[in-house]
């Protein structure tokens, strides 16, 4: 297989965004009936990778061939006449259209100048028979639930004539019946010739699908594995560039008091459960779970974005009633959120004035801002952060996630947090970056903050927590001690699977 | 002060242009009339700035501006309230308007342009209503009070030519707009939840507070406005007093650099906006050959082409910008 010509190759990518070098020059191959993995940490270029080969981005420098050919990919329809299909995260359907509709969205076929629904009705049980999906054209998208509808998408790209699907993270939001479900479909269609670029940060689906692993670290090739050499220990090491111990470096220290008590905490997303634990100060306490299982929703509770409908919170043994932002700051809650450019950080603005955001009503003289201080703050927590920014006047939107995450920080450093809610805090920062981030974890549960992380990385999971509470469709399903904290652990209780 | 160079240019070029074509543009008289219109309107475009910085729109403001026109003399000459009263309770009708804006806005989350829209009927419909439609004036009194809106200072040295008195209003409303807007943590909060509410929120500002805040200030100054717009004219007309002003004020902002999407603008950018509306239209009745009836097209045509050229200067400086990032982030390697 590996000897003949490959489908779809990319040689020496090259692609930059403002502030951020993405790809350094990627290579890679894919060939006829193959399942390919892309793997890396966030932030790793995947995403942009696949970007490019699926012509959303078109790249800086760097080869695509298809068939071997030199192929310029300059819009994602140049891409889809190729037969390379992009499948993303976040489904791209129409919710209130037919799956028919969706399935030939923008290539309607036409009788009279008018849409041949007949035509599409046909057409379209043909793909998803294709796909094994048993559902009436004419149901509505927005009526399935989220695994059946990635097989609308798969069936949209098998409609136009694909011959690479490209699915990133796939199984994100999908129970473990769906998902085995997809991964089915999948091997159908390589036996049918349809090469697959799977991208996942579980790093079991991978060693489960993939015919070969292509690892990608801070926009370059990490190294390749084929299927023979495809184990975890494997990918994590060329993940990350050197043994998982020296990467999340994580000193054993006792917890103190208990910082943060929930009990019986009823959030608005998901009034149906009650959700109850408790963090210790100088804990670092991840949050696992599926997209969707209601993580991100308890931590916006908690931090008084939506207010919990009932249920009661204790910082350091004080009921707190918390019903804003404002309240949750003042009692000494604050959470860096996972949409960092949405809710993190005001983009047009510059680091000191993000900086200084949350502290301004603090500092200020009788409603005046008081810019001594200002720029006292911004430069402590410019050089204690490491934000790499020409000055502090800089706008947030041309530094790098990795130093918008730090500037989101920063922010809330200054207001000397007891507590921290965390939401993928390292979602789309280089490798650099992250580490120090983990480290300022480490450093921040040392003085004695109590940390709650939310994330969709294994790895982080496994490496940044004391303890793990997993969290499964709005409810807590478990908590992991340390010694007790493995991938397949996390994964049973995410999925559901409580005994 | 890059931000308004390109307005400033554009006011001194039709300020050249209409005094070459025409002597009357630099008479005593035109001057004092065109500083006392730009105060006035000066005035009521600053408020809405506020509004805009939200990334709002107030579009009432020309019937507040008749609620309150009417109202001052329909309390003070048809019921003989003394002004110590009636002027107070006029700001608070303002004030009012203000908080019903801002609070459907925020707490009902319906939109700005819907609000103020059925504001921009209801309040038309009620000066009409409780006036019965009559044309409401002071008549011959109030001389004292009415100066602040057609009065003048002479300036000594200067001969035949009177600062009109509102533009002492309109300075001490800019500069306390603008000190507010750059000096105090208030003026911050609009400017960050302005650009992203929802990072404002999350930050611990309390932007529904500043929002309304925003709606009141507007409503305010449309008061304030509305109430020099009366003395200055002494004659209001309920069905048609303040009409469209709410759009020459918009315009004024966004000349002067709001964009509508929020989070941008300058209080000195907004008063040079409103100086260039008046001028325009100075030009437009001064020069000849240009047909008066066509005031409004070249009034748009003007905005159109400014906010054009502000927008491609702004793609041009962003290209460049990322060019250079770009470059250093190659070079960084």
């Amino acid at each position: 297989m590996t000897d003949s010509k490959p489908l779809l190759e990319a040689r020496g990518i090259v692609k930059s965004f403002p502030g951020v070098r993405a790809l350094r020059g990627v290579s890679m191959k894919l060939h006829k009936s193959e399942v390919l993995s892309i793997i890396g940490e966030n932030g790793a270029g995947k995403s942009t990778l696949m970007k490019v080969l699926a012509g959303v981005h078109k790249q800086d420098e760097g080869q695509l061939l298809v068939d071997g050919e030199e192929f310029e990919i300059q819009r994602f329809q140049d891409a889809q006449a190729k037969g390379i299909s992009l499948i993303h995260q976040e489904l791209n359907l129409a919710a209130n259209l037919t799956i028919g509709a969706n399935i030939f969205l923008g290539r309607e076929p036409l009788k009279y100048g008018l849409i041949d629904d007949a035509k599409i009705r046909k057409d379209a049980v043909k793909y998803l028979e294709a796909v094994g999906l048993d559902a009436s054209p004419d149901m509505l998208v927005g009526e399935l639930p989220i695994g059946k509808q990635q097989l609308v998408e798969i069936a949209k790209a098998l409609s136009t004539n694909a011959r690479v699907l490209i699915m990133d993270e796939p199984t994100s939001s999908l129970s473990t019946h769906e998902t085995k479900r997809l991964f089915e479909v999948i091997k159908d269609l390589r036996s049918k010739g349809v090469s697959v670029i799977y991208i996942s940060h579980r790093l079991g689906e991978v060693k489960e699908l993939s015919d070969r692993v292509t690892v990608l670290r801070d926009g370059e090739n990490a190294g390749d594995l084929d299927v023979a050499d495809i184990n975890h220990d494997a990918m994590v090491r060329l993940m990350v560039g050197r043994d998982v111990s020296q990467f999340y470096q994580r000193n054993a220290h006792e917890p103190g008091d208990v910082a943060l008590e929930v009990k019986n905490l009823r959030t608005p997303a998901n009034p149906a459960h009650l959700i109850n634990f408790s963090i210790r100060s100088g804990e670092i306490v991840g949050v696992a779970g599926l997209v969707g299982a209601g993580r991100t929703e308890m931590l916006q509770s908690l931090f008084g974005i939506a207010p919990p409908l009932e249920g009661s919170i204790e910082v350091k043994g004080t009921s707190t009633k918390i019903s804003s932002p404002i309240e949750a700051i003042s009692s000494g809650i604050m959470l860096a959120p996972e949409d960092r450019k949405q809710q993190g950080v005001v983009l047009e603005m510059s680091v000191r004035e993000n900086m200084s955001m949350a502290s301004l009503g603090r500092d200020q003289k009788k409603g005046f801002l008081n810019r001594s201080k200002e720029n006292e703050i911004t430069e402590e927590m410019t050089q204690k952060m490491r934000v790499k920014t020409p000055g502090p006047e800089q706008l947030v939107q041309f530094l790098s996630g990795g130093n918008q995450q730090k500037v989101v920080l920063g922010k809330w450093l200054t207001m000397e947090p007891d507590i921290l809610l965390l939401d993928e805090p390292t979602r789309g920062i280089d490798i650099g970056a992250k580490e120090e981030i983990y480290q300022l974890m480490e450093e921040l549960a040392e003085r004695g903050v109590a940390i709650l992380f939310v994330s969709s990385e294994m790895e982080e999971i496994l490496g940044m927590s004391d303890r793990t509470l997993v969290m499964h469709e709005g409810r807590l399903t478990g908590e992991l001690q340390r010694n007790e904290l493995s991938e397949e652990a996390v994964m049973r209780l995410a999925t559901g699977i409580t005994n | 002060m890059k931000k308004i160079l390109g307005i400033l240019i554009l006011l001194i070029v039709v300020c050249t242009m209409t005094a070459l074509l025409n002597n009357n543009f630099l008479s005593a008289y035109n001057i004092e009339n065109l500083i006392r219109r730009t105060s006035l309107f000066g005035i009521i475009s600053i408020g809405v700035a506020f509004v805009i910085i939200t990334s709002g729109i107030d579009l009432s403001i020309g019937s507040v501006i008749c609620l309150v026109g009417c109202g001052l003399p329909f309390l003070a000459i048809e019921h003989e309230w003394s002004l110590w009263l009636a002027i107070p309770t006029i700001l608070a009708v303002s004030v009012l308007v203000g908080l019903v804006h801002g609070s459907l806005i925020t707490k009902l989350k319906l939109q700005p342009f819907v609000v103020t829209l059925c504001g921009l009927l209801v309040y038309r419909g009620l000066t009409r209503g409780y006036t019965e439609d009559q044309i409401q004036g002071f008549g011959n009194e109030f001389t004292k009070l009415r100066w602040w809106a057609n009065g003048g200072i002479s300036i000594p040295g200067i001969e035949s030519f009177k600062l009109p008195a509102p533009c002492l209003i309109l300075i001490f409303v800019a500069v306390a707009a603008a000190i507010f807007l750059n000096k105090t943590i208030y003026g911050r909060y609009l400017m960050a939840l302005g650009r992203n509410e929802e990072a404002a929120r999350y930050s611990g500002i309390n932007t529904d507070r500043m929002i309304i805040l925003a709606y009141v200030i507007c409503a305010t100054l449309s008061g304030l406005g509305g109430m020099l717009f009366v003395m200055d004219i002494n004659s209001a007309q309920p069905s048609d007093f303040g009409n469209f002003y709410e759009l020459y004020a918009i315009a004024a902002a966004v000349l002067g650099g709001c964009s509508l999407r929020g989070g941008t603008g300058t209080i000195i950018g907004v008063v040079i906006g409103a100086a260039l509306m008046q001028v325009l239209r100075n030009m437009i009745i001064l020069v000849d050959w240009i047909p008066t009836h066509i005031e409004y097209a070249i009034i748009g045509g003007v905005i159109l082409a400014g906010v054009s050229a502000d927008e491609i200067i702004k793609r041009i400086a962003s290209k460049r910008r990322a060019a250079a990032e770009a470059a250093r982030a190659m070079a960084g390697e």
